[in-house]
């Protein structure tokens, strides 16, 4: 869509708290029944043989395999890297998948175990989940990982600023967390559960799209509810909205509780009819899940063979 | 490139006998004057079976079946009992949701999706709803004890073929009366099944009887002396007829006709979903809906944007076999209403409004129409005044709300309009100003066999579900 003229330019729009405050609040509106019938419409795609075959591959090559717990070990993010390199050990024919995700401290064993795989290494950042920590401090978090060699940051946004109205100061920490990445890619976690309305994920987005995002990110996965629907489709939405009068394209990363393949398809779905083919790679769509994997793995033999395996022939790492 | 492969819903849960008789007196008969003729798959010109077109002696045969289940059981059933039976034709409809659905497609044109997620469960919620008012007639603010008409004579439509069965069907018989029914020529395969389903349900013969066939059955049924109420859907011209010809007989008489809905979107609608309730408004059904939202009324400041993102939104859009459970536009539903679509969309063109359609292949065999958009519109062009029946949108822009008022209500119709604003005190004032049956607001095309629906003007009188329905077949 070209530029409207009288849209302003959106170099003005975060001059002052009061005008990003009005641009955002300037945004058409989101209408909850609506937003989420039409991901329930798009959930009744019904994807089956070679389309099937290609959204599970494109599915497995989106997926940012995580672990984020206190109890992880390098051990255990050796193996979740083995895992990601070949999914399925059986199968040379299965893609790897697009990143691992852990906690900044396990990231030199992470970037050690993939060296030269092709797979990034991805940390989260920013006093993650809760952001609750001085601005010094999430910078430090941040630039510590990438000088560990993290290649993607994915942060979390001051949601309690966020509500609080006061958008600029969220804004200006993802500036300078942007600065502090350097060339890793940032991933900007709204942390759509606390947000609550989807008026507020569509702002968030456009905010965290402004500050020069290169994904925007659902969820921590340690909040309930985390990724769904009709919260990824207004996140596309505002995506495809913010390219339209930038040109720049931004990801969009859904993380928490997708669990199956076949949510895994609907969220390509809600992708392929919302952006389009520009969205469905995993330059720019992305999938922060661990159980996941070997679901796709499951329905992917079976799409080979016809049979389901039990799930013992798929590797728990 | 995200392709999605062919999904078709498998149509072996069907079983579509070569020719059908007629549904009088709890049995499937053969004809006394009638002749057969066929019914086709609009989307495949295949010929599916061969139903009778009822002659004035078969009518006649209905109206005394009807007439004697009427007095000698079903009016003297307690209300209790008659919901008994509706509640089984409701579950009945539930587990046969499937083959029904296929039915419809098949017969109609319309995409499985839509007879699988929007016709069938309405149909089945029609049935519950009025199963349960039929013990509760006392307190619908009707008198202590309302009474049945008697024999209702109820013609209807091949947009929504079994729904609009149920619409007439179900509310009948909770009230106590019995019926005649004619479907649509074109349509009348899902109505012979839900002749079998009141046998499943054992009513008792001669409370349901299906007379198929085309105009010339209908005029004898409606003109029956032994008819106590009429209950038509479809064209005003028609409409017209009915009435014209019931003028001065004691027969009650409703009637719910064309339209040329004015969906109004505001500066400060929530833009995506407007989109998609322009989509659902018009492209619905093939825009075979007599509610639909042909009219686009966009406030000016935003028209350009809104278009841009409609017409985005409409390249998504999968026109194709009905039954792949991916199509989102299905074939029309005759070559009759095809020819008039194209026709008025011709008109549209000569009249020097501009024509769009998003690059979308159609079928060889079959009746298809490409979704189409008309920009430049004015009120005073035939796309904007005439009922299509299509998937056509014209489009027009206001600047006030005043203003959007005025032009939604310019219209010889008046069945529904869709208002889109984030502002609710707008809302309630458009609602009020709005001359039509239904007013949605940030929806469109939403049904619910609780809420009365029904026309102004030349869109009809006389409301169908909600309290309001029953109305229409108790003697208040």
């Amino acid at each position: 869509m070209t530029t409207t003229t009288s849209a302003p330019s959106l170099a003005d729009v975060t001059a002052s708290d009061a005008a990003l405050r009005r641009f955002l609040h300037g945004l058409p509106g989101v209408d909850q029944v609506g937003a989420e019938a039409r991901a329930a419409t798009l959930a009744t795609r019904s994807i089956k043989t070679t389309a099937k075959r290609f959204a599970l591959d494109l599915a497995i090559r989106m997926v940012d395999l995580t672990t984020l717990e206190g109890q992880d070990t390098p051990g255990k993010v050796r193996a979740l890297c083995a895992k990601a390199q070949r999914p399925d050990p059986t199968d040379p024919s299965c893609p790897p998948v697009a990143a691992v995700c852990v906690y900044g401290d396990l990231v030199p064993v992470a970037v050690e175990a993939l060296r030269g795989s092709g797979i990034r290494v991805a940390a989260v950042a920013t006093a993650f989940p809760s952001g609750r920590a001085p601005l010094e401090v999430k910078l430090a978090d941040v630039r510590a990982a990438v000088e560990a060699g993290a290649e993607e940051i994915d942060m979390v946004i001051d949601r309690g600023a966020f509500l609080a109205g006061r958008y600029l100061a969220v804004h200006d920490e993802i500036v300078a967390v942007k600065e502090a990445c350097g060339d890793a890619h940032l991933k900007v976690i709204l942390e759509t559960g606390e947000l609550a309305t989807y008026d507020n994920v569509k702002r968030a987005s456009w905010l965290a799209m402004l500050a020069g995002a290169d994904f925007v990110k659902t969820s921590t996965g340690k909040v309930s509810p985390a990724a769904t629907l009709p919260v990824a489709l207004v996140m596309l939405e505002a995506a495809r909205d913010f390219r339209d009068r930038t040109g720049r394209r931004v990801g969009v990363k859904v993380a928490g509780g997708i669990r199956a393949a076949k949510d895994a398809i609907r969220y390509l779905v809600i992708v392929n009819e919302t952006c389009g083919d520009d969205w469905l790679t995993p330059d720019a769509f992305r999938f922060g899940a661990s159980s996941l994997l070997n679901d796709l793995l499951m329905q992917r033999e079976k799409t080979v063979t016809g049979r389901y395996a039990g799930p013992d022939h798929f590797t728990l790492d | 490139m995200f392709e999605y492969a062919p999904a078709p819903e498998s149509r072996s849960i069907v079983d579509i006998a070569p020719s059908y008789g007629l549904f009088i007196d709890g049995e499937m008969v053969d004809p006394i004057d009638g002749h057969p003729f066929k019914t086709v798959n609009p989307a495949t010109e295949e010929v599916l079976s061969e139903v009778v077109a009822a002659g004035p002696a078969d009518v006649d045969r209905a109206v005394a079946a009807a007439r004697r289940a009427y007095e000698e059981v079903w009016s003297r059933l307690p209300g209790r009992e008659r919901g008994k039976y509706l509640f089984r034709i409701a579950r009945l409809v539930q587990e046969r949701s499937r083959e029904l659905a296929v039915l419809e497609t098949i017969d109609n044109g319309k995409p499985i999706r839509e007879s699988r997620d929007v016709d069938l469960p309405l149909v089945a919620a029609h049935f519950f709803y009025h199963a349960g008012w039929a013990d509760k007639l006392a307190y619908a603010g009707f008198g202590p004890d309302p009474r049945p008409l008697g024999v209702a004579g109820q013609v209807i439509p091949w947009n929504f073929p079994l729904l609009m069965l149920a619409w007439k069907v179900a509310p009948a018989l909770a009230t106590g009366n019995t019926v005649v029914l004619k479907p649509a020529e074109t349509t009348p395969l899902t109505a012979l099944a839900f002749a079998d389903i009141c046998r499943q349900a054992e009513l008792p013969p001669g409370v349901v009887n299906i007379v198929t066939g085309a105009g010339d059955t209908g005029r004898a049924l409606v003109e029956h002396p032994g008819v106590d109420k009429v209950a038509f859907t479809g064209s005003t011209e028609v409409g017209r007829q009915i009435a014209r010809s019931l003028a001065g007989s004691r027969k009650k008489l409703t009637l719910e006709l064309g339209g040329k809905a004015a969906n109004v979107v505001f500066d400060d609608a929530p833009l995506d979903q407007a989109v998609e309730g322009i989509v659902n408004g018009i492209f619905f059904n093939q825009g075979h809906v007599c509610c639909a939202g042909s009219r686009l009324l966009v406030q000016e400041s935003i028209a350009e944007e809104l278009l841009e993102r409609l017409k985005r939104r409409l390249r998504t859009l999968r026109l194709g076999d009905p039954l792949d459970k991916n199509t989102d536009i299905g074939a029309i539903n005759s070559q009759a209403q095809l020819d008039k679509i194209r026709t008025l969309s011709e008109i549209g063109e000569q009249e020097g409004a501009e024509r769009w359609s998003p690059p979308c292949e159609l079928p060889e065999r079959g009746y298809w129409f490409p979704p189409t958009v008309f920009t430049g519109v004015s009120q005073a062009h035939r796309i904007a005044r005439e009922e299509i029946f299509g998937p056509v949108l014209s489009v027009l822009t206001f600047r006030t709300p005043a203003e959007a008022v005025e032009k939604a209500n310019n219209t010889p119709y008046g069945l529904s309009a869709g208002v889109w604003t984030e502002k609710g005190s707008r809302i309630l004032w458009m609602a009020q100003r709005l001359r039509a049956g239904v007013v949605w607001a940030n929806t469109f095309n939403r049904f619910d066999p609780t809420s009365p629906f029904g026309g102004y003007k030349e869109s009809g009188f006389g409301r169908e579900g909600g309290r309001h329905g029953l109305e229409a077949y108790l003697d208040v």
